[in-house]
């Protein structure tokens, strides 16, 4: 699926709103995602991450605007729009009455595939390593074989375009690594990946591109290097000898956080220097135990982007 | 197709449940009313209590499963959320529509052909009009599979739909001349036993079997459809909005 500059978006959002209630969900999305990304959907609870996914996928009616898959609206031309789109649920569903295989061949079915797709599923069930589960009803799956299951489901139509709502909540470190492996793959393989997680390195591990959604409205949209570079400080975080030291109201104004002994303090990387900062320190009666100089990642990227709306 | 094979495949899993209990349910009916009424009703000249009770018997099972099978998989889905599944997938409405109610129809069917078989063991029974006995229970059927569905896409949790199931459709099955004759009621029934769809399934689905019926069967073929039809146009209108399963 390479991408050039005839073919259309692989997702396209444009003016989109969606009202429930009182309540405003989305307040005019604008967002274009391009054959063959990794992109990064990033926000808190309640930012409206899943109330776009969700009109994208046709789970939910926008109140107003479009959303196209590879240049097919989702509502007008829906059948099409869902061919082209496989989607991760956040929520471990399943239907307890059928085992694995029996649920991969009906996902199969409502696409129109026929037992031709069979090779694809037993492959997909090989790479997701529920070869041996295929078989076993759902109900008797665990919760980390259940989204393999999910993802499996998504992709038994080989889309082009994959959803991934916060693939990773609450699985284990093996299966993370599975995941990861396998998003990395599906790039590799030309696919495009929507990757909505809370693990903010996750997002800086894997995608190219993030907005970040706050109150359902997008407040930042960028390469995952410029948003990165965005921010103008260093971090300093240095270990102290006296963990309940009070701290001068110079040095309280760039610290970032204090968690016992463990100080983080910003430090404008052009502005200002490291060792000023140590000297206010030494000045303030603190003895530095351990220092290490930190880039800030996505993390404090986030924190101040959405911190900074609230204030 | 996948989904009407999914959606009977679903309760084939159960088959005692979903099957076999309500044939015995049925039978336990018939040997009860046999035994006490036979000697002493007979609500049609030259037809036995039995007999008369049967076919009742049979669409009222149908109907109750019909029902049961769109209504409550749908609200299981709805609850465990794997609905998605079908919302996700290429699947216009009429799709969607068709599969369940085809489903719940072919419950509806297989549990009337339980019951009609052994009561065949019992009861003297006569298949006069089979064309429009079939008409009748697949009318019925369709009829109850689309409101099953009305009510498992409605139904917000178990106990609405069991509001549903209890105050519409088992009232309407029972007061639709399952045991009794229309000419047996006092005037008012009568007349409020007209508005009763599920009486026209009865009706019509009894003449099938002994060619009297209290009313013309083209007649209630005609309300049959009608009710069937309407129903089904909700149910579409229902998916076509996306009302309370497309956000």
């Amino acid at each position: 699926m390479p991408s050039s500059l005839f073919s259309p978006p692989a997702l396209a959002v444009t003016g989109l709103h969606k009202h429930y209630g009182q309540l405003h969900a989305l307040r005019g999305i604008d967002l274009t995602i391009a054959p063959g990304e990794v992109f990064g959907l990033l926000g808190r609870n309640g930012a409206g991450k899943s109330t776009l996914i969700n009109i994208i996928a046709g789970l939910v009616r926008a109140s107003a605007g479009q959303a196209a898959v590879l240049g097919h609206d989702v509502v007008s031309d829906y059948r099409e729009a869902r061919r082209l789109l496989g989607v991760v649920p956040q929520e471990l569903v399943h239907d307890p009455f059928f085992t694995v295989r029996e649920l991969l061949n009906i996902q199969s079915g409502y696409f129109g595939l026929d037992k031709t797709n069979r090779p694809w599923m037993k492959e997909l069930l090989k790479i997701l390593n529920l070869t041996d589960k295929a078989d076993t009803n759902m109900q008797r799956l665990s919760g980390g074989m259940k989204r393999r299951v999910l993802i499996a489901q998504a992709l038994v139509h080989r889309p082009p375009v994959i959803i991934l709502d916060e693939p990773t909540a609450g699985v284990d470190v093996e299966l993370r690594q599975i995941l990861w492996h396998f998003v990395r793959r599906l790039h590799g393989d030309g696919h495009t990946i929507v990757l909505t997680t809370h693990y903010l390195h996750e997002a800086e591990a894997l995608c190219g591109r993030i907005a970040i959604l706050h109150e359902g409205a997008v407040i930042a949209l960028d390469s995952k290097d410029a948003l990165l570079a965005r921010n103008p400080h260093r971090l300093l975080v240095v270990t102290l000898a006296q963990p309940d030291l009070p701290l001068p109201e110079t040095l309280r104004q760039r610290q970032v956080s204090r968690e016992g002994a463990t100080l983080t303090l910003r430090v404008h990387r052009v502005e200002e220097q490291v060792g000023a900062v140590l000297d206010a320190l030494r000045q303030a009666g603190a003895e530095v135990v351990d220092l290490q100089i930190r880039e800030p990642g996505l993390e404090d990227i986030f924190l101040e982007l959405t911190g900074s709306r609230e204030k | 197709m996948t989904l009407f094979t999914k959606e009977t495949r679903r309760f084939l899993k159960v088959l005692i449940q979903t099957v076999f209990t309500p044939v015995v349910t049925s039978l336990l009916y018939l040997l009860v009313f046999r035994q006490v009424l036979d000697a002493h009703v007979q609500p049609l000249p030259g037809i036995t209590y039995s007999a008369f009770l049967v076919p009742g018997l049979i669409m009222m099972a149908l109907v109750q499963n019909a029902f049961a099978n769109s209504s409550s998989s749908l609200i299981q889905s709805k609850y465990t959320g794997n609905i998605i599944f079908i919302l996700l997938a290429p699947l216009s409405p009429w799709e969607i529509y068709l599969a369940f109610a085809l489903a719940a129809l072919t419950r509806g069917l297989l549990v009337g052909l339980g019951v009609w078989l052994i009561a065949l063991l019992l009861v003297d029974l006569p298949l006069i009009h089979p064309l429009w006995a079939l008409v009748f229970a697949v009318l019925g059927g369709g009829l109850l599979g689309a409101l099953g569905f009305m009510a498992g896409v409605w139904a917000d949790n178990f106990d609405r739909l069991a509001a549903f199931q209890n105050f519409i459709v088992l009232p309407f099955s029972f007061l639709s001349g399952v045991f009794y004759s229309l000419a047996d009621l006092p005037p008012l029934w009568r007349e409020l036993s007209a508005l009763n769809p599920f009486f026209y399934l009865v009706d019509g689905f009894r003449y099938g079997f002994l060619g009297v019926s209290d009313t013309d069967p083209l007649l209630s073929a005609g309300v049959c459809s009608v009710a069937t039809l309407l129903a089904s146009v909700i149910c579409l209108t229902m998916l076509h909005t996306g009302y309370k399963i497309r956000g």
